[in-house]
């Protein structure tokens, strides 16, 4: 049966499901089971299970990482929560130094069977320090898996497939996803993965977005397709390990390719996937990969400042035109995103 | 197991761990060790009076300093000197080295070569053996440095909070790497300060391994009656430098006297001479034992020279389940 709930609904589903059938599944973090319940996302959880399966912790980022390690290396399978990544950045030592890689230095002995939830995206002036992305971060570490999902469907089943992984996954939500509905499977499922995903098919140009970018992506694709542009968006859902056959044969069919970021430029994930194209549609492409991403600074509280330090539809719909050789198309008749509407989709 | 027995065993583990590392600093020069060595010399009788009160099934997490740690918990000289080697018959293939030893089939939950960083994890550990019910029990060993770190103060109070069943045993040697605790505490007495969480204290400044085998077990019982976690504070003299196989008494940050001091409580020799003069064990069984323990010895050193090293794909393997 599907029906339509919302992203943040699907996140929740999957861990009620997976705690359900699984007794090693548990889930804590700050504020895991407060009265908010990290935006909702944990409803329900402690009343279900109880205390010993769902708890809040002491303001220890570091620690409660290490112990999530050391309660998967004996077999559960935690799930931390995070309500913004960069709390998580405390954690970075056992992250880098100790969860990636237990398994390598345990002759493949031990596994460690562990999903870190960390919540980004921007807000009512969240500022410099609510506001970063950092999965490049995690993702340049091997050992790790990071995985964004983007629409409901993908948050339910990746959700489930990343607590079942005997590996450690993070697991990276942007908050305005939270609010869009899309039909999802009442059951049980599982999206692998590593599996890319195209949300629209197109010809003209290859969009490779991430997590919220992607619905920057579909609005400046559905703007341009009145002008007869056919975008094609590829959502690469899993970035570590990266998987990059949907792109390649995606920009290999267009000859063109974007990316579009949640995240800074330099370093970035866009560096990656812009080397990976370059490297393996040489021959195809018809002009350099070109990359949209934060503004390099930290991100500013004021919101016209803010407005200037993120990419949206606009600066796709920009970079495509340009890449085309179209003239700009008028836009003062547009609605896009701002926190004041909030997003409930459809995918 | 009778009191003669019991200190017959901590000998042969006590002489185990010595003797390993003196065959260590007998070929480390020839520069086919390619590991950096961290040595326990010195700490023996906390490492071995602590696991030999443990169950073969209770865990333990150490440091890059665990060579001994390691030896008492699981007698297998033949991994030890083939992950020193770094071949292909060790569990970790040269992966860890010196300075990462695992052996989870023993009890060995691993190591970490940064600070304090493996103490939240055995929380964790601790934590799930709870949750799973099978009566394990966890031991954390970490030096004095240790307690400097954050990462000591959150994972003791997530213990005492969540009342884990665990034993943290701080080895304090009185250095981190080469700084005293004089110039690195804002505070007197660490047993002081941890008591003020909920949790058992003990403290001992012993080089008697049975004075640790009986603290340990007191630690267990208070673990099982109180239902807190228990932090023993127990006191070493590091003999060879903070890396190396070499001692460093012409460095200037501590003197080959206090070392003498030390030395006259040796715990291997101590040992040996309750062996002798306390449990009337004849000097020509003792001899016995050591000359079992030596060959034991040599032949892993023979075994993991001759051994291959992994095959260059072995890099790639293990990175994911």
């Amino acid at each position: 049966m599907t029906r339509k709930i919302s992203y943040c609904e699907a996140l929740n589903e999957a861990m009620a499901q997976e705690m359900g059938r699984d007794s090693s599944v548990f889930v804590y973090g700050i504020g895991v089971p407060d009265h908010k319940r990290v935006f909702g996302s944990t409803a329900g959880l402690v009343e279900k299970f109880g205390p010993e399966r769902c708890f809040d912790t002491p303001l220890c980022e570091d620690s409660m990482t290490g112990f999530g390690l050391g309660a998967a290396i004996n077999g559960m399978r935690p799930i931390h929560v995070h309500i913004r990544v960069d709390f998580l950045l405390l954690a970075m030592n056992q992250l880098a130094n100790m969860v990636s890689s237990y398994r390598y230095v345990s002759g493949g002995k031990l596994s460690v069977p562990m999903v870190i939830r960390a919540v980004i995206g921007r807000g009512w002036g969240q500022g410099f320090q609510h506001s970063k992305s950092m999965y490049s971060v995690f993702a340049h570490i091997p050992g790790l898996k990071v995985v964004l999902p983007t629409t409901p469907r993908d948050a339910k089943g990746l959700l489930i497939s990343a607590i079942r992984d005997d590996n450690p996954v993070l697991f990276i939500e942007h908050r305005w996803l939270y609010w869009q509905e899309a039909e999802v499977p009442a059951e049980p499922f599982t999206i692998p993965l590593g599996e890319a995903n195209t949300l629209l098919e197109g010809t003209d140009v290859t969009v490779v977005a991430t997590s919220w970018m992607n619905v920057e992506a579909l609005k400046a694709a559905e703007i341009l397709s009145r002008r007869g542009v056919s975008v094609e968006i590829v959502d690469p859902r899993t970035i570590a390990p990266l998987n990059d056959n949907l792109i390649i044969s995606s920009v290999e069919k267009t000859g063109l390719c974007i990316v579009a970021d949640n995240d800074w430029l330099h370093c970035g994930f866009s560096a990656e996937v812009a080397a990976r194209v370059s490297e393996k549609c040489f021959g195809k492409l018809r002009q350099p990969v070109y990359r949209i991403g934060f503004a390099s600074t930290p991100c500013p509280t004021v919101r016209n400042l803010e407005n200037e330090f993120y990419p949206s539809a606009i600066t796709i719909i920009r970079a495509i035109e340009k890449m085309l050789r179209l003239g700009p198309t008028d836009l003062s008749k547009e609605e896009f995103y701002s926190h004041e509407k909030r997003f409930k989709g459809p995918f | 197991m009778d009191t003669r027995e019991l200190n017959l065993e901590l000998y042969r583990k006590l002489y185990l761990a010595r003797r390993a590392e003196e065959k260590i600093r007998e070929h480390y020069g020839e520069n086919e060790m390619k590991t950096p060595m961290h040595m326990s010399m010195g700490e023996e009788a906390i490492a071995v009076g602590v696991c030999h009160a443990l169950k073969a099934e209770d865990q333990v997490f150490g440091t890059y300093r665990s060579h001994a740690i390691y030896l008492a918990k699981t007698l297998n000289t033949d991994d030890f000197f083939a992950e020193m080697y770094g071949k292909d018959i060790a569990l970790l293939k040269g992966k860890g080295g010196s300075m990462h030893m695992c052996a989870p089939d023993h009890g060995f939950m691993g190591t970490s070569a940064i600070v304090a960083s493996a103490i939240p994890v055995a929380v964790g550990a601790s934590f799930a053996n709870r949750q799973r019910g099978n009566g394990k029990l966890v031991a954390v060993f970490f030096g004095d440095g240790a307690v400097d770190e954050g990462a000591f103060w959150e994972s003791l109070n997530v213990a005492c909070l969540m009342k884990l069943p665990i034993i943290l045993v701080c080895e304090d040697n009185g250095l981190a790497v080469h700084t005293p605790t004089s110039k690195r505490r804002g505070y007197t007495s660490i047993s002081g300060v941890v008591a003020e969480f909920n949790c058992n204290v003990l403290e001992e400044n012993t080089t008697d391994v049975e004075v640790i085998y009986k603290l340990t077990h007191k630690a267990i019982d208070l673990i099982k009656t109180t239902g807190m976690p228990c932090f023993m504070h127990l006191r070493y003299y590091r003999y060879l430098e903070h890396v190396g196989v070499n001692e460093d008494f012409d460095a200037g940050y501590r003197s080959r006297y206090e070392f003498e001091e030390w030395y006259k409580r040796d715990p291997v020799k101590l040992q040996r001479e309750k062996l002798l003069h306390r449990y009337s064990i004849k000097e020509d069984e003792v001899t016995r034992i050591e000359k079992e323990i030596d060959s034991q010895i040599e032949k892993s050193v023979i075994v993991a020279k001759q051994a291959p090293f992994a095959e260059c794909s072995e890099l790639y393997r293990g990175v994911f389940a």
